[in-house]
């Protein structure tokens, strides 16, 4: 197990838990980053920028700070 | 009979909104391009019927300001007409699960449905409506695709009052889709080629530095073309008719208003400072063909989806002087005009955030009216001339900005940016959106010009700007290093910065005082028209503060120029 932020580029995983308040998760599930769904990272900023993840094809731009709260499993290939 | 148009950010609301209601509001391709609700008239089976574009929200959970005042809008609907990503059924239905549970009739529009032929989707439009309960019509919002049929469809719209939770709307998503959407694998496209290499760092930052230097680039090139080959050749035309008409008025008040104070015995677009002659000259052909240049990049810029991607990759520079990478929207905005800036300044959810950056835009950011005007008086000089006010303004801004989120606290919220597809520009979205802002600029730019330039010659003429230039040249001259006549310039500059400028031109400054003179007149103040806006978006107090900053950095960075150049 490991977190967003610590996936490598183009690396595949399945969302675990979602840490944090119940406004941060309901938040998050509202856009479809929950439990079940399977991420796949497409890379990260530097200068501890944003990191890019793709759900359903679609890509969003997540803080580090949220990505470390978003607990995955990563997907064998 | 009232129709809220509600959904997730950038699915094509607005877009929809200006086809049902022939209003012309802009749409772009990235999320929060309306920030305020708009509302508009629309016949609906003949019947007139009141439209309203919601800001688009992922949840009514009310974890966001714009979550709550969109669920606080449902209130007054009669009907919703609920706009859904049919590239992005899955996450889209979350939101319209919520609505399904508010007791008010909801119809979907299922936007881009061109779109999902290309991407390899296909829905089941009977199906999902027999699951959702309520009709779902496909559309295409750009071409009007699908809009009549869905207009017609609005009676037929239904109502659930089902409660669930979050689990069990996932739940029942997850067998929405299983039922209703197949997706067939696509091979990797070359726009998904161009997403890759304009967000991963390595290519996606000297790409980024490419666009912002074709963009000043281009901004140049169209906006010199047009001076040169089409505005410098129609006023060389128009000039003999004002001296001729010059003649005929004599020696006078009507003459000093229209035609202003002869130089050399000629009349001189830049200098006379009368209303058919600098009043018309420097709006039109000096600052309008900039402002065009610009809006036009702009434009395309929005369109294509690009300005989230340029946000996201400064994000990690901007959130080190406490800013979030989404402030560049409003800021770019505010370039072009300082009025819009403010207003986007509304992508931001934090307050402190919004109170910074529009500090920032009002000090620092000089709208493009005034940029084009900067650059006619120092563009002569070059890098020696522009390149210290620009310097300047950068620096002034960083440092603000830094010490502001410093002082008034909060770090600048984690980022969170949908990135929003690539998009071709549509021509006539294109050119609507030019021309809408185009005659913006000319309906407000014009009749403050007039003003500005009656108001400097009944200064003149009842000898009042030399009480004035009196009162203020301690400042002005003992902290600024400018001739006392420049009181005039910045007495102007509260109405309009591009005549203010201007009228620096017949003071015949050295280099280094049009440079204080530049520099001072961007900080002082914002035009009347954006404080005025500052006030309606922040309240009294933000306003008091922001001018105080305004007032205070002048003061410490024009005396500060003044000792060191």
């Amino acid at each position: 197990m490991t977190t967003l932020e610590e996936l490598k580029d183009r690396e595949e995983a399945v969302i675990i838990a979602v840490n944090g308040g119940a406004m941060f998760l309901r938040r998050m599930s509202s856009l479809n980053l929950r439990e079940g769904k399977t991420v796949r990272k497409i890379t990260s900023q530097p200068l501890r920028g944003p990191v890019i993840v793709e759900i359903d094809g679609r890509r969003y731009a997540i803080g580090k700070g949220m990505a470390r709260k978003i607990v995955v499993r990563r997907v064998q290939e | 009979m009232r129709i809220l148009l509600v959904g997730n950010p950038n699915v094509g609301k607005s877009a929809l909104f200006s086809r049902l209601t022939g209003l012309n509001v802009i749409v772009s391709n990235y999320s929060g391009t309306t920030v305020e609700y708009k509302k508009g008239k629309t016949l609906v089976n003949g019947a007139e019927a009141e439209l309203i574009d919601v800001p688009g929200v992922y949840s009514l959970s009310a974890t966001s300001k714009a979550e709550k005042v969109a669920t606080e809008m449902l209130k007054e609907g009669d009907v919703i007409i609920n706009v859904v990503d049919a590239t992005n059924l899955e996450r889209n239905l979350y939101l319209t699960l919520q609505l399904l549970e508010k007791n008010i009739p909801v119809i979907v529009a299922l936007n881009f449905w061109d779109e999902t032929k290309h991407k390899g989707i296909s829905i089941d439009t009977k199906k999902l409506e027999e699951m959702l309960g309520v009709p779902v019509i496909p559309i295409v919002a750009v071409t009007a695709e699908g809009v009549k049929r869905l207009v017609e469809s609005i009676p037929r719209a239904r109502k659930h009052r089902e409660k669930r939770t979050d689990r069990e709307r996932w739940i029942r998503i997850g067998e929405i889709i299983e039922n209703v959407q197949r997706i067939s694998p696509k091979k990797h496209s070359l726009i998904q080629t161009l997403e890759d290499l304009t967000i991963k760092p390595l290519t996606g930052i000297p790409i980024a530095i490419g666009i912002v230097i074709l963009v000043f680039v281009l901004i140049r090139f169209i906006g010199e073309g047009l001076i040169n080959y089409l505005l410098n050749p129609l006023f060389d035309l128009y000039l003999p008719l004002m001296q001729r008409l010059s003649q005929l008025l004599g020696e006078g008040f009507l003459h000093d208003i229209l035609i202003g104070q002869l130089i050399n015995g000629r009349v001189d677009f830049l200098q006379s400072m009368g209303l058919l002659t600098t009043g018309l000259f420097v709006p039109i052909a000096m600052v309008l063909p900039y402002v065009l240049a610009f809006y036009l990049v702009l434009g395309i810029l929005e369109d294509s989806g690009y300005l989230p991607r340029l946000g996201i990759l400064i994000d990690a520079v901007t959130h080190k002087i406490g800013l979030h990478g989404l402030a560049i929207i409003p800021l770019l905005l505010g370039a072009g005009c300082n009025v819009p800036g403010v207003l986007g300044t509304r992508i931001l959810e934090s307050k402190t955030q919004r109170f910074i950056v529009v500090t920032i835009l009002s000090i620092a950011v000089p709208c493009m009216a005034q940029t084009a005007m900067i650059y006619g008086l120092l563009g002569g000089y070059g890098l020696r001339g522009l390149g210290p006010v620009f310097l300047t303004l950068i620096i002034v801004a960083v440092l603000l900005s830094f010490a502001l989120s410093k002082i008034i606290g909060g770090e600048a919220p984690e980022t969170f940016i949908e990135v929003t597809p690539y998009r071709l520009p549509r021509m006539r979205f294109l050119l609507r959106k030019l021309w809408w802002r185009t005659r913006s600029f000319i309906g407000e730019a014009v009749p403050y010009m007039l003003l500005g330039v009656i108001i400097i010659n009944v200064l003149y003429t009842s000898k009042i700007i030399d009480v004035l230039g009196r009162f203020a040249s301690p400042v002005i001259s003992g902290v600024f290093g400018l001739p006392k006549e420049a009181v005039v310039s910045l007495l102007i500059g509260f109405l309009r910065k591009d005549v203010a400028v201007g009228m620096l031109i017949p003071l015949k400054l050295t280099l280094k005082q049009l440079i204080i003179a530049s520099v001072v007149l961007t900080m002082y103040f914002p035009c009347i028209a954006t404080f005025v806006v500052i006030f309606k978006e922040m309240g009294l107090k933000d306003t008091v503060k922001a001018f105080l900053i305004m007032v205070f950095s002048t003061f410490i960075v024009g005396g500060i120029l003044n000792l060191i150049l």
